[in-house]
């Protein structure tokens, strides 16, 4: 039996900051940063006597995550306890949903290698985050900070229906991309408003039984994940090889090393002794509010790429990747509104933004310049002010430095000559140094004016128009 | 308690039946939950108390409920909200007041591995 006798089975439980302006069960803002313990107040941290009222947008926010996945909308559902203890948790209980959640039965479809394949969403329920521990200068204690406790999250649970990481990647992809188009979180993973559980197992190919699977927690980069599942797959291959079998147990990926291990509490701590929550009350959703919020939902990813496609003649893998990311898919448009020039401000994104962004290894949300600097940008361009080589650099300076790209050709001198006389000059200067590619064209070689414009534009630092250099050297060599 | 209720409580623990029997291990595996140290010697008295409470409870099983509506809370209210609007919380002293110990305006506590 080798590798490719098995095959992975993933299952994710997605965690996602809700973007509401307050936590969830306290008026407190939930604004990321801030100095510890000033986002606080004394319903998020605990103190007695003190009860939660639920934030209606975490309800509604929810309810808008189920529908833009497919999933059937409670008609009544509640709030439980889950019990337990650790320092990050005042009550030394998360208000969470047992068994009955505000959405299930959902999907989201993924497309691998052309098919398209859907991946369950067992249920979406919501919950309080918890607070941050920080240790202390010099080693001695831990430090609590509850900026965080009692921040609203969804958590999305999926069927064990991913099958590689390849999968995976594509179904987080694809989640992210729904909760960003529904602008229901800001899905920044370093702050951690989008992380995951993964369980894993492996069984050979066939076999209809899942195998023992092990779960690691809180991971916050779409890189550890696939890296841990793809170690963590090895693991359970060579172990159930060597005739050993696999332990249901909690492990920690260690991204430095690149290996998991054994989490110190077992499976005991997993009795959480779940009970309603008697501090709220039941929410029951009607029809009318479920309709409402189907009527806010805004345009999909699918739905805007077949309108790039007919609207902007775009090809459809253009439209694909430019729908992506909805960061990104807004750019296009509102940097189109502004040039109406669709193909380059297509172009611009998919090879020189979607290069930098990947090269730095930075989010699309995180570009520092606007949509319509981007279409003054491609403005520039068409109206003949510089070449589109120099609207590479200007893109460049306006990622390292942002401001208008008018004021950034002006301040680095990189105005296009396309001023007859000027161009003119510099023709007749490089014609008299290249006396031997004047003769190499007129035997024939064609090759020899791709030289000369280029000596042109090196002379004039890329800023003569080629268009220009192209027709006026033809002019001269003609002669 | 209204006394017509604990009446009635008290005829349906009569008829009532021992639903379970709590054994030492549960008692353990409860208190390590709830993050108790019990010594040996307490288990039986711990044992002996959470069965009283159990078969108590218990009696409401008895309870004819044939004809009474499926409730999820103790309270009928439904859709008790808030609107999303922020409220800052402006005696931030008083959140540490209580703090057995503190540093850097956080709560500072034995070390957490
Ligand atoms: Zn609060």
């Amino acid at each position: 039996m080798s590798r490719e006798d098995y095959e992975m089975v993933i299952g994710l439980e997605v965690h996602s900051e809700l973007s509401t302006k307050t936590k969830i069960f306290c008026s407190c803002p939930t604004e990321f940063g801030g100095e510890p313990n000033t986002h606080c107040c004394p319903v998020c941290m605990a103190m007695p006597g003190t009860l939660p009222v639920l934030n209606e947008k975490v309800v509604e926010y929810a309810i808008k995550a189920g529908l833009a996945t497919n999933c059937k909308i409670a008609d009544v559902s509640k709030n439980d306890r889950k019990n337990y203890f650790y320092p990050d948790l005042p009550k030394a209980y998360q208000i969470s949903q047992y068994d009955m959640p505000l959405c299930e039965h959902g999907y989201v479809e993924i497309e691998v290698n052309g098919e398209k394949k859907k991946i369950g969403l067992t249920r979406i329920h919501i919950e309080e985050d918890a607070g941050k521990l920080n240790h202390d200068d010099y080693g001695r204690g831990s430090l609590v900070d509850l900026n965080r406790a009692g921040v609203p999250l969804i958590e999305i649970v999926s069927e064990p229906d991913l099958r590689s990481t390849e999968e995976v990647d594509l179904y987080l992809k694809k989640l992210k991309s729904i909760l960003e188009y529904i602008e229901v979180s800001d899905c920044k993973m370093q702050e951690g408003s989008f992380r995951a559980d993964v369980n894993v197992s492996v069984r050979k190919k066939g076999q209809k039984e899942f195998g023992t699977r092990t779960e690691m927690k809180n991971m916050n980069s779409f890189r550890s994940i696939i890296r841990a599942i793809e170690y963590e797959a090895e693991r359970q291959i060579e172990v159930l090889e060597d005739g050993g079998k696999i332990d249901q147990e909690t492990l920690r990926w260690d991204d430095v090393s690149g290996k998991t291990f054994p989490m110190r509490d077992k499976e005991d701590a997993k009795d959480y002794r779940y009970f309603p929550e008697p501090d709220l009350v039941t929410i029951k959703i009607s029809e009318e509010m479920i309709q409402n919020i189907k009527n806010s939902l805004p345009e999909m990813p699918e739905k805007r790429r077949e309108r790039y496609v007919k609207e902007f003649n775009l090809p459809e893998y253009d439209a694909k990747v430019l729908t992506q990311e909805k960061a990104l898919s807004d750019m296009f448009e509102q940097a189109n509104n502004i040039c109406k020039n669709p193909k380059t401000v297509s172009n611009m994104i998919m090879t020189d933004i979607i290069g930098y962004l990947n090269f730095e290894e930075i989010e699309a949300k995180e570009i520092p310049f606007t949509a319509q600097q981007l279409g003054n940008l491609v403005l520039l361009i068409d109206k003949g002010t510089i070449s589109s080589s120099i609207a590479k650099k200007v893109l460049q300076e306006m990622f390292e430095n942002p401001r208008e790209p008018q004021k950034i050709i002006e301040e680095k001198g990189w105005i296009q000559i396309s001023d007859e006389g000027a161009i003119k000059e510099v023709v007749l200067k490089i014609l008299e140094a290249n006396p031997q590619s004047i003769a190499d064209f007129k035997a024939g070689k064609d090759r020899a004016l791709g030289f000369l414009v280029g000596q042109a534009m090196k002379e004039t630092r890329g800023k003569a128009n080629p268009q220009m250099l192209n027709k006026m050297f033809l002019e001269e060599l003609k002669k | 308690m209204k006394n017509y209720i604990i009446n009635a409580l008290v005829k349906l623990w009569k008829r009532g039946s021992r639903l379970m029997i709590i054994s030492k291990d549960e008692i353990l595996h409860i208190a390590n939950l709830a993050d108790l140290n019990i010594k040996d010697d307490e288990i039986d008295e711990y044992a002996k108390n959470l069965q009283d409470i159990l078969n108590f409870v218990n009696i409401l099983n008895k309870v004819d409920t044939e004809n009474v509506e499926e409730s999820i809370g103790v309270v009928n209210n439904t859709n008790v909200f808030r609107k999303d609007e922020i409220k800052v919380f402006e005696d931030k002293d008083a959140l540490l007041q209580n703090a057995p110990d503190q540093e850097s305006n956080m709560f500072k506590i034995p070390k957490v591995i």
